[in-house]
């Protein structure tokens, strides 16, 4: 089948969940036979490496008109893309930009969508793709059946390729309708790695007692390049962004190690995190049901594990 | 202004979550269903706070699906919508969901739809989307800070790496997460005149689904939890970077 990915970016870079789905999406290509192609509105630095994840054919428009991501242009900009490349396949990770768009395009397209998926699809009969529904405590294999296939991955799900291959960038002309979305300002989240795309994620509960504490969970997620999260109490009390918070209605993750701290573990909370692949659980109370959901544990204060878990890593870092 | 609040029935974050029929079915037996957190905290309660400062707005709830949804939406007119439309099926997926929607925001001209940014079962969010497309006017994804001014709608939105601040027309569709209100709890006044607020049913339109959930199932269990001793941190570390091989 023929594939296109939707590459995103901020900052002049490709996102990471971007280089997931493009390495998802030539994996798609590979399976049925098909080509896996790209498109990129704006010019990021690193687009000349997509070969690298497979993917052989770039389209790159350059507009005016894309500094705000108005749904409803980008929509129509890439249903003139998907009409010249002929996709059968559209990927887009399931990032707040893929959220934004994704829907759209599959209502002007009369696609099926699939948001949320965490596997590659299944092709022996039909067209179906996993996704994660109950905020991660079930899957649902969800059947597609319409001739144009959009999916949105979810980010930590599919691990980017490392290959050799070249990518063509070709030049796209399109319309580009004025947006109806005027960005007048922006804010930059203040931890330096983001929560949905992060490897390791630190993320601390009540148990901290209160705002000033956090000192040390924030040396902990710097020394192993983690971002910081927040159980639900934590940024209801404002000790935290709300930004940070993960849980059934915060933000759900799936990061390969995830250290929690002070956090009990309530069923909703573990609804945003149970995804992650392994889970380390410092609590001082043994009966805490989030042991229960963990691959390792400490029982103990956390005022006094933590310092000793950061000059444990420092030592296999080699930092002293 | 006429503001529509788009609500869902799901099931309680605490419930049981197990499959039926073969896995092909969500097990509701002994489920306690609730108003979609996002709809309600989020979406509801911003459109009450936007109608307490200018009394000449009226807010619209749609929902859909069948009778049993009627407990959620008498809750949603009980914190403070006005009148409620119930389109009489039982929701499947997405984008007949959207396609059912339409049908009464085109007949209803509003000036501004609400949603949550998704419902806590199917974790989809993409009925606001969807719905906008085929309104054809601007979708605002992810909001957390909506107001308004006159026709101009100022939205703080989650973008990748931050949060930017977009200014944009009505009418619109925005969809509505944590930050944008403070849950509320509905009073007994609230409660009294929600019980003769108007709710009206209204047959769906034919359309079939693009994609559809076929099968269920729920993750291998964890194996088990590897206690570490206070004193000694250092062997969970040695766990996670031999072990893991994480660290």
């Amino acid at each position: 089948m023929q594939v296109l990915v939707f590459i995103d970016h901020v900052d002049g870079h490709i996102k990471k969940a971007s280089l997931e789905a493009a390495s998802y999406g030539a994996k798609i290509a590979e399976q049925t036979g098909g080509t896996a192609e790209a498109v990129v509105l704006g010019n990021p630095a690193d687009i000349d490496s997509l070969g690298k994840q497979g993917i052989k054919k770039l389209y790159q428009l350059q507009h005016d008109n894309l500094q705000a991501i108005d749904s409803q242009v980008y929509t129509k900009i890439l249903e003139q893309v998907v009409q010249k490349a002929g996709s059968q396949v559209i990927v887009f990770s399931n990032n707040s930009t893929g959220k934004a768009i994704a829907p759209r395009l599959a209502v002007r397209l009369q696609a099926g969508l699939v948001s949320g998926a965490v596997a590659l699809p299944d092709t022996s009969n039909g067209f179906t793709v996993r996704k994660n529904v109950f905020s991660g405590k079930a899957f649902a294999q969800v059947s597609v059946t319409s001739d144009i296939k959009i999916i949105a991955l979810n980010p930590n799900s599919f691990s980017i390729t490392e290959g050799d291959g070249a990518t063509e960038i070709v030049p796209f002309e399109a319309t580009v309708d004025a947006p109806k979305i005027k960005v007048t300002g922006s804010t930059k989240t203040s931890g330096k790695v983001a929560l949905t795309e992060a490897d390791v994620v630190v993320s601390a509960g009540r148990g901290l007692k209160g705002p000033e504490n956090w000192k040390m969970v924030e040396e902990l997620a710097d020394l192993l390049g983690a971002a910081l999260a927040c159980s639900r109490p934590v940024a209801d009390a404002n000790w935290r962004p709300h930004n940070e918070h993960v849980g059934q209605t915060g933000i759900a993750i799936a990061p390969n190690l995830y250290i929690a701290i002070g956090i009990s573990g309530a069923i909703q909370h573990l609804a945003g995190v149970n995804r992650s692949k392994v889970i380390v659980v410092v609590n001082k109370d043994a009966e805490a049901p989030f042991f229960k959901a963990a691959d390792y544990g400490i029982v103990g204060d956390a005022f006094e594990v933590v310092p000793k878990i950061i000059d444990a890593v420092k030592k296999i870092k080699g930092i002293s | 202004m006429k503001i529509l609040v788009c609500i869902s029935k799901t099931p309680d974050t605490t419930a049981k979550i197990a499959f039926t029929d073969n896995n092909t079915k969500f097990a509701e037996a002994g489920v306690q269903w609730i108003l979609n957190p996002y709809d309600e905290w989020y979406a509801l309660v911003r459109a009450i706070e936007l109608k307490e400062k200018d009394a000449s707005s009226v807010i619209h709830l749609v929902n859909v699906g069948g009778t049993d949804a009627e407990p959620i939406i008498r809750k949603a007119l009980a914190l403070g919508g006005d009148e409620a439309i119930r389109i009489n099926v039982t929701p499947t997926d997405p984008f007949t969901v959207a396609t059912q929607l339409a049908e009464v925001a085109k007949q209803g001209g509003y000036d501004l739809i609400l949603t949550g940014k998704e419902t806590i079962d199917y974790n989809n969010g993409s009925v606001g989307g969807m719905l906008a497309e085929m309104l054809d006017i601007p979708y605002v994804a992810l909001a957390t800070n909506l107001q308004i001014d006159g026709t101009t709608a100022t939205v703080k939105r989650e973008i990748e790496g931050g949060e930017e601040t977009v200014e944009v027309s009505l009418p619109i569709v925005i969809s509505a997460q944590k930050g944008m209100a403070e849950a509320r709890i509905p009073n007994m006044r609230g409660i009294m005149a929600a019980r003769s607020k108007p709710l009206k049913v209204v047959e769906p339109v034919q359309v079939e689904p693009l994609a559809k959930a076929v099968e269920f199932g729920l993750p291998p269990a964890k194996a088990g939890v590897k206690l570490v001793s206070p004193d000694n941190v250092e062997e969970l570390v040695r766990l996670l970077h031999e072990e893991a091989r994480i660290i």
